[in-house]
């Protein structure tokens, strides 16, 4: 029993009621708050990424303990896997909120906003430490119904427009994965990852086995927007406030999406070929259509949304080609690479994409539009706002020393030796194509000139809001440690052990 | 085996709504539908046949119980579902104050 995993869901979801009430009575101060609340979610969980390393723990909701090693109450579960995760929501989330402090004076009803940040949080926490399939969809229906409404925040045309969109392909995914938890229940009478495991280790029925897969497949598809089922994320991802876009784009979609399915697939079902052989494809489509849609745009956050769509399917491709290399049972260490390579870029992602919402928030906050076309000039009155944009431009097109490079040299490395060359062309071209995206963006944005009459009016954003944006920009150069093997065996290397060994999650889980 | 395909059809008639629909109001009665055939396949999944509420009497130690969980956790989906159709109806209210129109036709400020 590791008393610290029920924190991570209890402190959000206490601080989100606290904010409501205490909302009222504190006034100024209430917007320090839910910074404060996610602050020490930070210390929490870098203090988990610490002394997790090779270790799995546990907490089983109300003591409920095992009978005959069965399972039978809710067990949330800590791994490698999980703190990695744990740390983007929480570090991510500190940031955005921070950000918002002033940014969100632009809207009103400032508690709610902040008391619905807090729950989202919470959901999401609750999705990737839970150990049970029904408490992931319930941790789920949290964080999603809050962002809806998030999304709405703005209450104008796009944004409602947006949210309706959102919620119906949001419900259909939720219908999509309770059906799959349905039918897993149906044959397993169980609902604990670990013990749906055993008993599918025990014999099935093969063409049902391929439908639950398949209809878990697109139920989290659907939520982490992969490119058959990517039609709500632009609209969504632009409307939403500027912290809210940072947000969904840089952790709901990893939380809520590209974590469960790289669980589930892993640590719950057994790695078929066939299903591996379609995450890679899904994967492939989505990072070769995303940027090429993302090219046309000239909205900046529907640009970046379409960016979103492209890196995760870099982050499925090559977590997919590790399980093409996983279900045929060779080279282990190939396998391992390239999904190191995928987590890899699933953290970066998360820093990168953060930094750029935030920056085209602080665009927005300053001269009140998104298009491109009616910027310029902008390098010269925000200094901090061009400089931490452009390093995010250069990391998210992997441009060497920063960290967006390493982990699509690792995805291009291990697609190379495991011999899927037209992947590793394609993932070089897609590359290509988001540096001249973003080559774009840099010079419409902060360098080309412009006749704005108001050009004197035009000052760098308040202290908040530039905090957030230099420590993501430092963060983004800091990641790139990351490569070292010294430190990728200390943070990285539990995760992967975690997800290529098949029996040691759910043995460990049965086993305590 | 019949009631199972009758389920699947619900869940058939609530996504043919969904998509053939042009009012706000019908996609979200049609999400509902689409949630309703979720839970009675829940509901269903539980159901033994003949058998009997699960409140075990130690008079009587033979007797067919209907599995509980899937009740339990079919009233929790229905909370959830309340809570998203409850924002989904809020949303599709401020929607008709901005446009004045339910039609989702007309509703298409967001292209590309």
């Amino acid at each position: 029993m590791n008393p610290l995993i029920p924190l991570f869901v209890v402190i959000p979801l206490a601080g989100a009621f606290l904010i409501m009430i205490l909302g009222r009575f504190i006034g100024e101060l209430n917007k320090y708050f839910a910074s404060l609340i996610l602050l020490v979610l930070v210390i929490l969980s870098i203090y988990s990424l610490a002394t997790t390393g090779e270790n799995l723990s546990l907490y089983k909701v109300g003591g409920w303990e095992p009978v005959n090693k069965i399972p039978i109450g809710i067990y949330m579960v800590m791994d490698g896997f999980t703190v990695i995760v744990l740390c983007i929501i929480n570090v991510i989330g500190f940031l955005s909120a921070f950000y918002s402090i002033s940014y969100i004076k632009r809207y009103t009803a400032e508690n709610y906003f902040y008391a619905l940040f807090c729950l989202m949080v919470a959901g999401m926490n609750g999705v990737v430490l839970s150990g049970d399939l029904f408490n992931i969809f319930v941790f789920l229906e949290i964080s999603v119904i809050s962002s809806y409404a998030l999304v709405a925040f703005g209450v104008e045309k796009n944004e409602l427009e947006a949210s309706f969109k959102y919620q119906v392909l949001g419900g259909l995914a939720s219908f999509l994965i309770l059906y799959g938890i349905g039918f897993i229940y149906w044959k397993t009478k169980t609902l604990n990852i670990a013990d749906i495991k055993e008993v599918f280790n025990a014999g099935y029925d093969k063409s049902y086995y391929l439908f639950v897969q398949i209809l878990m497949l697109s139920g989290f598809g659907l939520k982490a927007a992969i490119i058959p089922f990517h039609a709500w994320l632009p609209d969504a991802h632009s409307s939403a406030p500027s912290p809210i876009s940072a947000m969904l784009s840089g952790v709901l979609i990893k939380a809520v999406g590209i974590y469960v399915i790289i669980r589930l697939f892993f640590n719950m079902f057994a790695v078929s070929e066939g299903m591996s052989v379609l995450i890679t494809t899904l994967g492939t489509l989505s990072m070769v259509i995303g940027v090429f849609l993302a090219i046309g745009q000239w909205d900046i956050k529907r640009l970046l949304a379409y960016h979103s769509i492209s890196q995760m399917g870099y982050v499925v491709m090559s977590v997919g080609i590790g399980m093409i290399l996983v279900s045929r049972g060779a080279r282990p260490e190939i396998a391992s690479l390239a999904i190191a390579g995928g987590i890899f870029h699933l953290i970066n992602h998360a820093a990168f994409k953060g930094l750029l919402f935030l920056n085209a928030g602080a665009i927005e906050y300053t001269i009140g539009t998104r298009d491109l076309k009616e910027m310029g000039g902008l390098a010269k009155s925000m200094p901090a706002t061009s400089a931490t944009s452009f390093i995010a431009s250069m990391s998210i097109s992997g441009i060497p020393p920063f960290n967006g490079f390493f982990s699509k040299l690792i995805i291009i490395i291990a697609a190379i030796m495991a011999k899927f060359y037209l992947l590793a062309l394609l993932a070089v071209i897609v590359s290509i194509v988001t540096l001249a995206s973003f080559l774009k963006f840099q010079r419409y944005a902060f360098f080309n000139k412009t006749d704005n009459k108001n050009e004197n009016h035009i000052k760098e954003v308040p202290f908040p809001m530039v905090f957030s944006m230099v420590v993501l920009s430092i963060l983004c150069v800091l990641l790139s440690l990351l490569a070292f093997p010294e430190i990728r065996e200390a943070v990285l290397t539990p995760a992967i052990d975690i997800l290529m060994d098949p029996g040691k999650y759910s043995s460990q889980i049965t086993g305590i | 085996m019949i009631v199972y395909w009758l389920c699947f059809i619900l869940f058939l008639v609530g996504l043919y709504g969904v998509i053939t629909r042009r009012n706000l109001v019908k996609i979200a009665i049609s999400l509902s539908i689409m949630e309703f055939s979720t839970f009675l396949f829940f509901a269903l999944v539980g159901y033994i046949d003949g058998g009997v509420a699960p409140i075990v009497d130690p008079a009587d130690p033979v007797k067919v119980y209907v599995d509980p969980l899937p009740q339990a956790l079919v009233l929790t989906a229905i909370v959830i579902g309340l809570a998203t159709t409850s924002m989904l109806m809020a949303v599709i209210i401020r929607l008709y104050r901005k446009y004045g129109t339910f039609d989702i036709r007309e509703i298409k400020n967001l292209r590309g």
